[in-house]
């Protein structure tokens, strides 16, 4: 990508030093840094326009009103909703789930039905499912292939007319897979199911359009794409949102209310009840703009090129197996390895003393894990602000953990 | 203060001495970091109050593994009311390694267990 030089002055936290050595920041799969655009447009709201939304009648609650509701467009037309009403502010991808969970699942569980995940999902995607799960609604999880994408073949078998909700993550944050959702978007409508992506990989790094993938809900997080921590997205068709129930009461969310009964709200508000994160939706909305103004078909394709000098650096790598795809076009940048005989929090604690920050761990993926037949992984991950250079120090810092214990 | 990844801590986690398993332990003790799936299991035989012999099994961080062995080593030959008497501080003291918070509950793992297997003792 050109002027990345440039871009990565736009990150204040990139200048610092750690164990005297520059930061190289390869963990925005866990979390991405920000910039300068997103930090001072909190600042701004905190220092300009600070209110609550949607009651105040004075001039700040109409600046904080009009910027949440900005905000609200923005994220829409990222992912081409048919419309803002589509949007429901929540926490994060994980709360937009169980937001799907407790509204729409819950109600249906005690008469049965079926819901299908895979088993390369996060917790996040597993976990609000064993809880429907629990009440009455069947589960099952469909497995990977040898090429570390989703048994297409099984999944169509598994699903059957009683299933209520097929689901899966659109980019694996272990395993880089992004998968043909737009395929299992038509396996599930084919068979009367809904459909939900697990976002929180993919809109951060490509261009989404939920209207062609035509997926019924979609969760994602703002802090993965430059956002702040606290604000994160769940789209629904409209049709969803205006049949479903509640998921938290409260200020808001009401239109009416007497002691024995509440109107409740119009979508999204029906949704959102309390006062929202109205800093965390201004500062989305600088993230988004701040993604825009590059385009997100450019940072994909800065990824691609990324993805593929890491796979090609990692091939040449004795003792380090990676997993999940070894073709870039199929992969965000996300690179899952091992260095034999040495255990992940090894490797990251070494990497850390040479200023590059990895995850290592379970990476919220028990079960994969288990399928993969490894306890953990290390873990890199690269966005806008990295580069070549930032992959091959990575590399450097691999071949002096394996001179450290010898491998 | 030994660095984490001193020569003496690598060669313990690559070449424990107290690696193995006792089949007829009097104590055993199985214990796990959630956070980071590290385990260990603890395997005693005390005989009339002392600890005559002392293994572990387990997987994990370097940290995890060589303060497990280290620690085997320190308790062996103890009655088992000294070894309980092990303060947690006491036991950092002695494996002497320069530990990031983050770090602190690995090289702790094994203590944890050997207080879980030495409860009622």
């Amino acid at each position: 990508m050109k002027g990345i030089e440039k871009l990565k002055k736009d990150f204040p936290i990139l200048k610092r030093k750690i164990n005297g050595k520059n930061l190289v920041y390869l963990d925005s799969a866990a979390t991405s840094q920000k910039p300068v655009q997103v930090i001072k447009a909190i600042k701004d709201y905190y220092e300009n326009s600070n209110a609550n939304v949607s009651r105040s009648v004075h001039k700040l609650g109409e600046e904080a009103t009009e910027a949440y509701e900005n905000a609200r467009k923005t994220v829409a037309g990222l992912i081409n909703a048919n419309s803002e009403k589509e949007i429901v502010f929540v926490r994060n991808a994980t709360e937009g789930i169980n937001l799907v969970a407790y509204s729409y699942l819950l109600p249906l569980a005690p008469s049965g039905g079926k819901i299908i995940s895979t088993v390369m999902e996060h917790h996040s995607n597993i976990v609000p499912w064993q809880f429907i799960n629990s009440h009455g609604m069947d589960l099952e999880f469909a497995d990977i292939t040898k090429n570390f994408g989703i048994n297409l073949k099984k999944l169509n078998g598994m699903v059957s007319k009683g299933t209520k909700l097929v689901t899966t993550t659109h980019a694996s944050n272990v395993l880089g897979t992004i998968n043909e959702v737009d395929k299992i978007s038509k396996i599930a409508h084919d068979n009367g199911s809904l459909f939900l992506v697990d976002a929180a990989q993919s809109v951060p790094h490509m261009p989404v359009d939920v209207q062609k993938l035509d997926c019924d809900f979609l969760a994602f997080s703002g802090h993965k794409m430059l956002g702040p921590t606290g604000i994160g997205v769940l789209y629904a068709k409209e049709e969803h949102l205006e049949s479903m129930k509640p998921f938290m009461y409260g200020g808001d969310m009401i239109k009416t209310v007497t002691l024995e009964n509440t109107n409740f709200n119009d979508i999204p508000w029906k949704f959102e009840a309390g006062t929202p994160n109205v800093a965390g939706a201004v500062g989305l909305n600088a993230a988004v703009n701040y993604l825009k103004k590059i385009g997100l078909d450019k940072i994909r394709k800065h990824e691609i090129v990324l993805t593929k000098h890491a796979l090609n650096e990692f091939s040449k790598l004795d003792n380090v197996s990676t997993y999940g795809p070894q073709d870039e076009n199929k992969k965000g940048c996300v690179i899952s390895f091992n260095v034999k005989g040495v255990h992940p929090h090894d490797v990251a604690s070494l990497l850390d003393r040479e200023g590059i920050a990895t995850r290592s761990g379970h990476a919220c993926a028990q079960p994969l894990m288990k399928r993969l037949g490894v306890k953990a992984v290390a873990r890199a991950s690269g966005y806008i602000y990295n580069d070549k250079g930032d992959i091959d120090s990575l590399i450097d810092g691999i071949n002096k953990v394996k001179k450290t214990f010898g491998v | 203060m030994l660095d984490m990844y001193a020569e003496e801590i690598l060669e313990r986690y690559k070449d424990p001495v107290n690696r193995g398993e006792i089949k007829n332990a009097t104590a055993e003790v199985h214990e796990t970091n959630p956070l980071c799936g590290d385990s260990v299991d603890i395997y005693l035989k005390i005989e009339n109050g002392k600890i005559s012999e002392a293994k572990f099994n387990g997987f994990g961080c370097a940290i995890s593994q060589a303060s497990a062995d280290l620690l085997l080593d320190e308790i062996r030959g103890k009655s088992s009311k000294d070894a309980k008497s092990l303060a947690k501080e006491q036991f950092l003291k002695t494996l002497g390694i320069s530990l990031s918070p983050a770090r602190l509950k690995c090289a702790l793992l094994s203590w944890y267990a050997l207080m879980i297997a030495l409860q009622d003792r």
